[in-house]
Formats: C-alpha cells, sequence, structure tokens
C-alpha cells in the first residue's frame, strides 16, 4: 500500500473533488494535463533552472550541534527559511505560475492567511509579468500588513475577503467564487497541500524539491540517504508534504507531523485538527476538518496564522487515520519557546509555523543516535512582532 | 409517481423559488413554503444553510450566515417539515453543500428526506462521478431524484452523460457565476439556451442564477421548461418581510 495519491487524487479515504459543475472544466483541465506538463523536458528545465537562480536552491541541510546536544539527539534542520521570500511556498508557486503559463492562462488568483504564500504568488507574477489578484481575510490584512505592503509593492492587488470570519477559509471560498466567475483565462494557484484533486498531488510534487535534497545531502553528511525520523508543522501542510514526499513509503522513516493546539486542546481556541476534527468536505476535499455536529465549518485558533486553518491536507489525514505518522499538538507556548530557544542557540530566528516543529524536543524522547531532519519551513521576520510582544523584549 | 416528473409533464412553464431555511427567522420555514404554494409557485428549493457555500454569492451567503445565527441546523429543518405534507403538494427540493449532509449521515439523511415527503436534492458540490460510483443507490432507495448542474462551459459530451443518469430535470447554469449576478441575459446566454434546446435534451432542463424578474424568467424559459429564483426572492424577504410573498410572485407572471 503506497501512501501517495491515487490515480483519481484519494489517499486513502481522502482527497477526491468535490466542486461545483462550474469549476469542473477548469479542474478537469488541470487535472487531465498537470502530469504530462511536468514531466516535459522543458518544464523540467526551467522549473529546476529557476529553483537554482531565482530561490536559491538547494537550500542548506544544516547541523544543528548545539540544539542537538541540549536535547541528546542529532537535529538536521532543512533550511527552507532561506528560499528567496522566506519560506518553502515559492516552490510550488513557481511550479504553478509555469504550470499557468503551459495551459494559456493570463491571470493569477490566490488565497492567503499570512500573507507568505500570497507574497510568493505576487513574486513569480511579478516575474512572469501575469496580473496578480490575492484574496486574504479582512481580519488578515489588519494583523500581516508588512506582508500585503510586500504583495501591493510587487503589483498585487490584494481583496479583502469580508464574508464568514473573513480568514485565510473565507479567502479561500472568495478565491473559488471568483474561479467560478473567470472560468476561461484565470489559474488559481493554491498554496496548501488542499482543494480538489489534482492541488494536492500537484503541490506535493512541488514541494517534493525539499526530501529530493534531503536524500542526497544526508547521504552526504551520513552515509544513508534518510533520516530516522522527519519532522514538520502541519497546516494545510504543504512544507510537510514536500519533507515526506519521498519517505512515505520507507518504513525506516518515521513520520512526526506537529499541528498548533493553541491555547490547548481542549480549550476550545485550538487548530488541531487530528484530534479535533472529522471527515468532511472542505474547499473541495473530502478530509479531516472541524465542524459543528451540524456540519458547519469551525474557525480554528493559533498563534500562528500559518496553521490556523480548520482542515488539513489528505495526505495528512491518511497519514493519521492509517497510522503512519505520528500526531504531536503543540501550544502556543511550547511553540514560541521553542522559537526563543532556536533564535538563541543556532543565531536561527524561525517563522512561529516553524517553531511548533521545533517544540517536539521538549515534548518528545528520542535516542541519542537518531537522526532527525526537521524542515526549517520559514524564517520569523513576519512574526518578529508577535515574539516581541510575547515575551516583552 | 415522484411529484418532480408529474409536475415536469404539465404544459407549462415552471417556476421554482430557492429560499434559505431558517432565514428571515428559524421558524418561517413552513409559512415561507405555503405561500409560495397559495400564489402558484410550481416548485421550491428549500435551501439547507452551510458555513461555506462557495457557488454562492453574496445575499444567498448573507441569507445562510443570519440563519445559521439564530440557530438553524439540519435536524431543526426537518423537525419543522414534519408535517409539511398535510398541507403543501407542490414538489419540494432540498439544496444544500454536502459536508452538512454527510455530518447527518448520506443515508440517515436520505430516509429523513422520504419520510417527510422531499422529492429531491441538488447538491453543488457533489460531483456526477462521486454520485454515480458511492451515492446513487441510497438517493434511489429513498425515492429520492438528484439533480445535477451543467453550465456554459460544460463540454457536449459531459452534458450527454449528465442527461443519462439525469431522472428529474437538468439545472442550467445560466452562466459562469455564483449565484445573484445581476447583469442579466445578453447574446452568449441567448446561444446558450438555443444550444442546449437544440441537443433534445432526455431530461428537460430548468434554468437557474441571474433569474430576477419577468424579463429574465421569460428569455430562460424561450426554450426551458422553467427557471428557478432564489436570491432576488431573498432579497425581497429581507427588505419586504414574509407576508409580501404573493406580491414578489406576481412581478414574475
Amino acid at each position: 500500500m503506497s501512501y501517495q495519491a491515487d490515480e483519481k487524487g484519494y489517499y486513502g479515504d481522502f482527497g477526491g473533488a468535490y466542486i461545483p459543475e462550474m469549476l469542473y472544466p477548469n479542474v478537469e483541465e488541470l487535472r487531465s494535463k498537470y502530469l504530462k506538463i511536468m514531466m516535459e523536458p522543458s518544464f523540467k528545465k526551467e522549473y529546476d533552472q529557476l529553483l537554482k537562480d531565482y530561490v536559491g536552491r538547494p537550500t542548506p541541510l544544516y547541523f544543528a550541534e548545539r540544539l542537538s546536544k541540549k536535547h541528546k539527539t542529532k537535529i538536521y534542520l532543512k533550511r527552507e527559511d532561506l528560499c528567496h521570500t522566506g519560506a518553502h511556498k515559492v516552490n510550488n508557486t513557481i511550479g504553478q505560475i509555469l504550470m499557468a503559463k503551459r495551459l494559456g492562462k493570463n491571470r493569477i488568483i490566490a488565497e492567503t492567511g499570512a500573507g507568505q504564500h500570497g507574497v510568493a504568488t505576487a513574486t513569480v507574477c511579478a516575474l512572469m509579468g501575469i496580473k496578480c489578484i490575492v484574496y486574504m481575510g479582512a481580519v488578515d490584512i489588519k494583523r500581516q500588513a508588512p506582508n500585503v505592503a510586500r504583495m501591493k509593492m510587487l503589483g498585487a492587488e490584494v481583496r479583502p475577503a469580508m464574508s464568514g470570519s473573513r480568514t485565510l477559509k473565507d479567502a479561500t471560498n472568495e478565491a473559488i467564487r471568483d474561479w467560478i466567475n473567470n472560468p476561461v483565462d484565470t489559474h488559481y494557484i493554491i498554496g496548501s497541500a488542499i482543494g480538489p484533486h489534482p492541488y494536492p498531488d500537484m503541490v506535493a510534487r512541488f514541494q517534493s524539491i525539499i526530501s529530493e535534497e534531503i536524500q542526497s545531502q544526508l547521504q552526504e553528511k551520513e552515509g544513508r540517504d534518510h533520516p530516522d525520523f522527519i519532522v514538520a508543522c502541519v497546516g494545510g501542510g504543504s512544507n510537510a508534504a514536500g519533507a515526506y514526499y519521498h519517505y512515505l513509503d520507507n518504513p525506516d522513516v518515521g513520520i512526526i507531523a506537529v499541528e498548533a493546539a493553541g491555547k490547548g486542546t481542549e480549550s476550545g481556541e485550538s487548530a488541531a485538527t487530528s484530534v479535533l476534527g472529522q471527515e468532511g468536505i472542505i474547499h473541495g476535499c473530502k478530509t479531516l476538518l472541524m465542524q459543528t455536529p451540524d456540519g458547519q465549518i469551525t474557525e480554528p485558533y493559533s498563534i500562528s496564522a500559518g496553521l490556523d486553518y480548520p482542515g488539513v491536507g489528505p495526505m495528512h489525514a491518511n497519514l493519521h487515520r492509517s497510522g503512519r505518522g505520528e500526531f504531536i499538538a503543540i501550544t502556543d507556548d511550547q511553540a514560541m519557546s521553542a522559537g526563543l530557544e532556536l533564535s538563541q542557540l543556532e543565531g536561527i530566528i524561525p517563522a512561529i509555523e516553524t517553531s511548533h516543529a521545533l517544540a517536539i524536543f521538549e515534548n518528545r524522547k528520542f535516542l541519542d543516535d537518531d537522526v532527525i531532519v526537521v524542515n526549517l519551513s520559514g524564517r520569523g521576520d513576519k512574526d518578529l512582532n508577535t515574539y516581541i510582544d510575547y515575551f516583552k523584549l | 409517481m415522484n411529484r418532480i416528473k408529474q409536475k415536469l409533464d404539465e404544459d407549462k412553464k415552471l417556476l421554482s423559488i430557492y429560499f434559505t431555511a431558517g432565514y428571515p427567522d428559524t421558524e418561517d420555514t413552513v409559512k415561507i413554503i405555503q405561500d409560495l404554494e397559495s400564489n402558484g409557485v410550481d416548485m421550491i428549493e428549500i435551501g439547507l444553510p452551510f458555513s461555506d457555500p462557495l457557488a454562492d454569492g453574496p445575499t444567498i451567503q448573507d441569507s445562510s450566515t443570519k440563519a445559521l445565527e439564530k440557530g438553524m441546523t439540519t435536524a431543526k429543518l426537518f423537525e419543522q417539515l414534519k408535517n409539511i405534507r398535510e398541507s403543501v403538494y407542490i414538489p419540494l427540493i432540498i439544496m444544500g453543500y454536502f459536508n452538512p449532509i454527510m455530518q447527518y449521515g448520506v443515508e440517515a439523511f436520505c430516509a429523513k428526506c422520504q419520510e417527510i415527503g422531499i422529492d429531491g436534492l441538488i447538491i453543488p458540490d457533489l460531483p456526477v462521478n462521486e454520485y454515480h460510483e458511492r451515492y446513487q443507490e441510497t438517493f434511489e432507495k429513498y425515492g429520492l431524484i438528484n439533480v445535477f448542474l451543467i453550465t456554459p462551459q460544460t463540454s457536449e459530451e459531459r452534458i450527454r452523460f449528465i442527461d443519462s443518469v439525469s431522472d428529474g430535470f437538468i439545472y442550467m447554469v445560466s452562466s459562469a457565476s455564483v449565484t445573484g449576478s445581476t447583469s442579466g441575459f445578453g447574446n452568449i446566454q441567448k446561444k446558450y439556451f438555443d444550444r442546449i434546446g437544440a441537443m433534445q435534451l432526455k431530461a428537460p432542463q430548468i434554468v437557474g442564477f441571474g433569474i430576477k424578474d419577468k424579463d429574465t424568467f421569460h428569455e430562460a424559459t424561450n426554450t426551458a421548461k422553467g427557471a428557478i429564483i432564489g436570491s432576488a426572492f431573498i432579497k425581497h424577504l429581507t427588505e419586504k418581510g414574509i407576508d409580501t410573498i404573493g406580491d414578489f410572485v406576481k412581478t414574475i407572471r
């Protein structure tokens, strides 16, 4: 049994394409062409070239000596924070903008929560000279002002989502409505490993460069191509999908997914979907999502805007249900401490999303000689205000 | 015989009205249905409110949000409708997104619909192939007609497939848009209506999205069997309340 998507886009019980008929032609066009386009030598060449010269890949695999010493195990950090724009998100937007060009689209839409995916999308649209519209919840626009400014600087139009709770899920709804209203010329760049098939698989493939590089880098450093554990934070799950990708079907690698517990999984203010979610449909796929017993999607909470999503990608829902992945929920406080610890032990300020992944070392025991790779998905510049307020620095 | 099929056999253009259950107030559902029937409406779509209605424009979104805020639930709707067939004879269709139906339990939901006397379902985010593979047997077991959508972008091949699995009517979305678009119909729609009319489909078509007054109703039903009004009716309820439903219906025909 494989933990990859099957040809209909199912990971076990999860995935598929639960979309209104209005979206069918767009999604079907993408589904029927994405693999073929991705396999074209000219596509691969352009994608690899941009990842190297524009994004700055390969990103280093860094042995964190002081952090390892403190936690008495061997910790490597995959430095996605060193990607252009400051996070792994750009791996996917580069791939999708090239895809959009080959599909003949001349208008790009995207959703964003914290603004990282919005910035990564606005960046590649500027690079290609394509019109870009980013939907962002009105509440998020207020609390993520620096990223809104970056998107505007890059020439994108930021449209506030005024419906529902005015956060990421509503921005996603608005982007989907835009796509319904503009079915011919527009490509929707989804930022996470969610959405109707083929999005979760396509996004995972574009992010799979992360684990591809880890394989060769670890071979060089450890004489084997796989760690004992691969660790990533999971909101929708794109950085995790990329970090796990080449290890999904390797039983020697333990997969650890770190979710945001917010103020605690029992507190009513949490985003730990694997603990609190039930099977359902969100944004076009069958997966685990947080909802009322009546099937209304609820609003999650996390100090990290990037993990503040009520669902989880179908790959991860399947890793959870099958037991292949170990899921750990980390609170705001635990994450913030881990972020400060990495800053002061290694001189790297991580994004708060990533700090959740780093917090497992205080909360789970590893053996001295375990080799652990943590995907350092993003840098913390965008979160400085939150850190400073929290620690009263 | 299913009430939808009987209605489709009548020699007239059908007026169908959509409203969101629990809007403007939780307990308005039954009165709205009764008034629509007594004013000559042919068929009713009862909207099951959902937190994230991604095929709907602002008017229906807003009615859903308000209905949910006031405490509307699937169970409450079924409770309100339990005696509806003592007073109402026209076809009743529940229109809702798939997630609340999944949480209720697809089979339990269908059984309840049959018990109450619901004739059909429209579930915009349950695509025809998923329905065909996973749910068709259950729907049919409880005598429910499932209605599929087509749009101006739907390929001829797919329209033929949808026609082949449609037992009642085809819901013909008038334009590439979410519900409640107000631009009226132009040449593109006329060509699309004519193109579908010329396909000689087995299932009659009822047009929805963008029908808001007498003109758009007549344009839409020139080739199609009927038309559905949603957002314009919700706007009427918002502005005029639930006591003048007859006035609204009279502006259409």
